[in-house]
């Protein structure tokens, strides 16, 4: 061992590591750790790469369904689309690297979030994004919106993937700790999924991509660790994207993987070169050695420590069997990336790493895989707050409070955010962003894939059990408004720090919510990521559990959108009347009052009137459909106004009528259909037990409601004007 | 040896990132800032060693490729 | 009609053109990479879109200088037709096929929405099938757009009809308004002098599909394929 750092209990802390943790090292090892192997330690004990808090939890998500290919544990999830094909997906955070430089952060979590995905053989077709920030007048909030939009933009439209979809929201909650989670969509064929376990002692180790600079040292650390005021101290930490260098990984990988090259392939994202040899060998059972004068560097004088921490981005490593070394290298070769041997697998169960001619580490990889501690924190449940009734909430006119609503941080127009990414980039863009799904053809398929992201942290926080069944039925219902048969999820699990009882409590309570709506709406979770303590100076952020939902349509252009379509259609709400508005947007914004308990879900009812709908759409007899979530009927109707420039004509009446227009009750949408066709619709509601009525027409170019108008016209100025007002 | 290469925005080509800077410094209370011209610095390690052969070549670069002279200038610093 | 689309190291709307024309035209492209000095005899080559060497020192820069670009033009000087979309076009300003540069968005950001575009003239094999004056609308998706050329350039753009598009609004008002980067004289396309090189920032291949949302660019690629009818 050539390293002589004394490993003191200040180096072992700095390390994240807790003393019962280094005690642990102590006894797996036998002896005091060099330097790099408590590196190795540090960033596979990290809460970023164990889940050490969040396992116990995870576990009890459902996974599985008959069209589930390959579940949570490996780089993505994979379902079964048909004809061959699979989709394979996943939601990761890239919150604090954002908060600290927000361009690259937010670049950087693009790039993992693809690679992910490719990584198992997937072409990437889709990106989403959900992004919450702090409240709208902190004075960094600005200043993050525009390096976070700039960031996903840059890379994505230089990856030439289409960014479809996602959302942004902003609450005092995230001043010091905005979200961003990306999520990316693939296609693989069903016979050329890639996985990472290794296998075949003797087969070589190869790095290929990027070279290995001092980016991101303990980056995966700096993910488990609450902010302090200090933090942008941090920023030597923060990695550079290069989604040029990206792109044409993309396409090497997909070259290669064409051929019968590769054994097992993982990228080299959180921890880097630590964590993607540690977990491919010991997914396989098996040992590495690997000689780090062989990789790829960008530096001088790059200590073991260094390599094996560094995070610098577009970079895989993959197994391969000996003598395909000239395939795998002709095609990186072309592709101007560096490609080289880096070790071999072993049978010995170890991960030896050799620098300058000597061992610099020695580890047995199961016992530290198997030892990564797992917690069973204390949790306590969230206290229940009452049930608010609409006779206790002011009745404001509901043009006012409509054009409050749509004009607002919340309910405003994102047209200023995804108009910097480029959403139609491989020319499958069916519904553009701005609906409830994002809608993309499957290429040269008439096939089509629905994508959303979806969490109200405000439920989530009131009553994290409704508040986790409400986000995972709101993907749903989303996926099912524009005709798309939900099929899978992923989970990206936001949090403060699990260390305080409260916190746990929340997550725990969210994943029982989230369970029971998987299960009731056949909605597994096939793949995820957590990211914990977004917490600073004690200022946890809402429990923001953001859920990636994907769907899948037999003919994407049986599709529908929520902009009306023309004037003369019949309006039909399904769904219960609106009566609900505690946490509603109405009693946050019009009336100030961010308070009582979230809108109930009942998830029978959810799936009842969601296959109601979507049978609708598929038989053709829906012209448009928007379902209604966060400000209620009045607000939908309005956004279907707005996307479409077409008035409409409402009779509600009362009592509690802003409860009707802005209650936001679950399980609900807004159907536009042909005169001819509406009392169809409605005996076949009626026929199926949904609640289903007439509300009106679409007409003109005014929003009336009970005979008093709003011009459309101005509802939109309000809606497009606040955003690109904000940033000027 | 190291050349080291300017590239700058001719006079008179609108340059957004510059007005975009200079907006930004007045915002920031900068008063006394009258004019932002953003450009790019370039460094090359060369083999040439000869600065009189040196010059023509790193010039030929720019012309080429370092910078469009449609909008910009180039100047050429060399060193060592 | 035969038809190449050139694909750089960093090109990603080179599947999409190629989709494209073999929508409208019925045949597919020969792709052909970048790294090749020889072209395959055919009658149209389409540099697509993207960001080239990612779009690192300036957009279009390095891949101007690919090996392919000599072949490229030289074909261009023979009359093969040839068509920069977005990043296609600023590869042909920086090879000098084209006059003036492709700058930094007016706004500084990077924009994707559809435009309108008044077709400028008919009087290329590109721009036939549409009428003299038609408002279009077709899809932007770039950082730097910002059509700049020196006045005299642009006068004698102008006196020689090779602009082939501006920006406009509804009415085919070419307004500060309408103009969404900030190109001088709302020019989104031109032609050279010969009028068989066409580049422009709008992606016509985005909206030649009904599926997509339109089809105000297909004309684009039915009007090649007369050409060779």
């Amino acid at each position: 061992m050539n390293q002589t750092v004394a490993i003191t209990p200040q180096i072992v802390a700095e390390h994240g590591l807790s003393p019962s943790e280094y005690d642990r090292v102590l006894a797996i090892l036998g002896r005091v750790p060099n330097l790099t192997e408590l590196g190795i330690f540090s960033v596979m004990w990290s809460e970023h790469c164990s889940y050490k808090s969040s396992k116990k939890w995870l576990k009890t998500l459902p996974t599985r369904a008959p069209w589930v290919i390959c579940g949570p544990g490996e780089n993505a999830g994979v379902i079964d689309i048909g004809d061959g094909q699979a989709a394979i997906f996943k939601m990761e955070s890239h919150n604090h690297p954002s908060f600290i430089e927000p361009y690259q952060g937010a670049a950087t979590g693009v790039g993992g979030i693809l690679r992910d995905v490719f990584t198992m053989g997937a072409r990437p077709v889709a990106n989403l994004n959900a992004l919450r920030f702090g409240s709208a007048d902190h004075p960094k909030t600005r200043h993050l919106v525009a390096g976070v939009v700039a960031g996903v933009g840059g890379y994505g439209n230089c990856v030439g993937v289409p960014t479809v979809g996602g959302e942004v929201q902003f609450h005092p909650c995230y001043n010091g700790n905005n979200l961003v989670n990306a999520m990316t969509i693939g296609i693989a064929d069903t016979d050329k999924i890639f996985y990472s376990k290794a296998s075949g002692v003797g087969n070589q180790v190869v790095y290929v991509g990027s070279k290995t600079g001092r980016d991101g040292i303990h980056g995966a650390t700096m993910a488990s660790a609450e902010f302090s005021e200090d933090s942008e101290e941090k920023r030597p930490t923060v990695q550079v994207g290069d989604p040029f260098t990206e792109k044409l990984l993309i396409e090497a990988c997909l070259e290669l993987m064409a051929t019968d090259v590769i054994v097992a392939i993982q990228d080299m994202g959180a921890a880097g070169l630590t964590s993607s040899s540690f977990e491919m060998a010991s997914k396989g059972g098996l040992g590495v050695e690997l000689d780090l004068d062989m990789v790829p560097v960008r530096e001088t004088a790059m200590t073991a420590y260094e390599i094996m921490l560094s995070e610098s981005q577009e970079r895989m490593l993959m197994v391969i069997e000996p003598g395909k070394e000239d395939i795998a290298k002709a095609v990186f070769d072309k592709w101007e990336l560096d490609f080289a041997v880096i070790g071999t697998l072993t049978d010995t169960g170890r991960m030896v790493l050799k620098k300058d001619g000597a061992v610099v580490a020695d580890l047995p990889i199961d016992p530290l895989a198997e030892a990564a501690p797992e917690y069973d924190r204390p949790w306590t449940p969230g206290v229940k707050h009452p049930v608010i009734a609409a006779s206790d909430v002011a009745e404001k006119p509901w043009a006012e409070a409509l054009k409050a609503l749509v004009g607002g941080p919340d309910g405003s127009s994102r047209r200023w955010v995804w108009e910097q990414y480029d959403h139609m980039v491989m020319g499958d863009t069916v519904q553009r962003p701005g609906g409830d799904a994002a809608v993309i053809r499957i290429h040269g398929t008439a096939k089509g894939l629905a994508a959303t992201s979806d969490c109200n942290p405000r439920y989530v926080g009131a009553d994290a059990v409704e508040g986790g069944r409400q986000a995972v039925a709101e993907a749903w219902r989303n996926l099912t408004a524009v005709g798309a048969t939900p099929l899978a999820i992923t989970d990206n699990m936001n949090f403060g720090n699990p260390q305080r009882p409260e916190i746990m409590g929340q997550f725990v309570e969210a994943c029982q919510g989230m369970g029971e709506a998987c299960i009731a709406l056949d909605f597994p979770v096939v793949s995820g990521n957590v990211s914990l303590y977004n917490e600073t100076n004690g200022q946890g952020i809402l429990p923001t559990p953001t859920i990636g939902g994907v769907g899948l349509m037999p003919h994407v252009e049986a599709s529908v959108g929520i902009a009306f379509t023309g004037t003369g259609q019949a309006l039909i709400a399904i769904g219960a009347e609106g009566s609900w508005l505690g946490r509603s947007l109405y009693l946050d914004v019009v009336c100030g009052r961010d308070e009582g308990a979230p809108p109930p879900v009942d998830l029978k009812v959810e799936r009842r009137n969601g296959d109601f709908v979507r049978g609708l759409i598929r038989e053709g007899l829906v012209e448009s459909c928007h379902d209604l979530s966060e400000g209620g009927l009045l607000v939908a109707v309005a956004e279907m106004a707005m996307a479409s420039g077409i008035g409409a004509n409402l009779t509600v009446s009362g009592p509690d009528l802003h409860a009707k227009l802005f209650g936001e009750d679950q399980a609900r949408y807004v159907l536009a259909v042909a005169e001819g066709k509406a009392a169809e619709v409605l005996a076949n509601a009626e026929k199926m037990g949904v609640p289903a009525r007439r509300i009106g027409s679409t007409t003109g170019s005014d929003l009336v409601v009970n005979g008093e108008a709003v011009a459309v016209a101005e509802l939109k100025a309000a809606h497009e004007g606040w955003f690109p007002a904000f940033m000027a | 040896m190291k050349a080291k290469v300017h590239v700058t925005l001719k006079s008179g080509v609108l340059d957004p990132q510059g007005k975009a800077v200079s907006h930004a410094l007045t915002a920031l209370g900068f008063d006394g800032v009258l004019g932002v011209r953003q450009g790019k610095y370039i460094e090359l390690d060369i083999a040439e060693t000869d600065p009189v052969k040196a010059k023509p070549l790193v010039e030929d670069m720019c012309r080429k490729l370092l910078a469009n002279t449609v909008i910009e200038n180039f100047a050429i610093d060399l060193e060592g | 009609m035969k038809a190449a689309v050139i694909v750089f190291p960093g090109s990603n709307c080179d599947r999409d053109a190629a989709t494209a024309l073999e929508l409208i035209t019925g045949r597919k492209p020969q792709m052909v990479w970048h790294g090749d000095a020889a072209l395959p005899d055919v009658d149209v080559i389409v540099v697509p879109g993207g960001f080239s060497y990612g779009d690192y020192l300036r957009s279009g820069a390095m891949a101007a200088h690919s090996p392919i670009m000599a072949s490229v033009k030289a074909a261009a000087d023979k009359g093969v037709r040839v068509m920069g979309i977005c990043n296609g076009f600023q590869v042909l300003t920086e090879a000098g096929m084209l006059p003036g540069v492709l700058m930094r968005n007016r706004d500084l950001k990077f924009i994707c929405r559809d435009v309108l575009l008044r077709v400028e003239t008919t009087a290329s094999e590109f721009t036939s099938a549409y009428t003299k004056g038609q408002v279009i609308r077709i899809p932007v998706a770039h950082h730097d757009g910002n059509y700049f050329a020196e006045p005299a350039v642009l006068d004698e753009l102008e006196s020689q009809d090779r602009v082939a598009f501006r920006y406009c609004d509804a009415a085919g008002a070419t307004t500060e308004a309408a103009n969404p980067n900030g190109s001088q004289r709302n020019i989104a396309g031109i032609l050279n002098a010969r009028r068989n090189v066409l580049g422009m920032m709008p992606h016509p291949e985005r909206l030649a599909d009904p599926l997509l949302g339109g089809t105000d660019g297909a004309p684009m690629f039915t009007a090649l394929l007369n050409a060779f009818a």
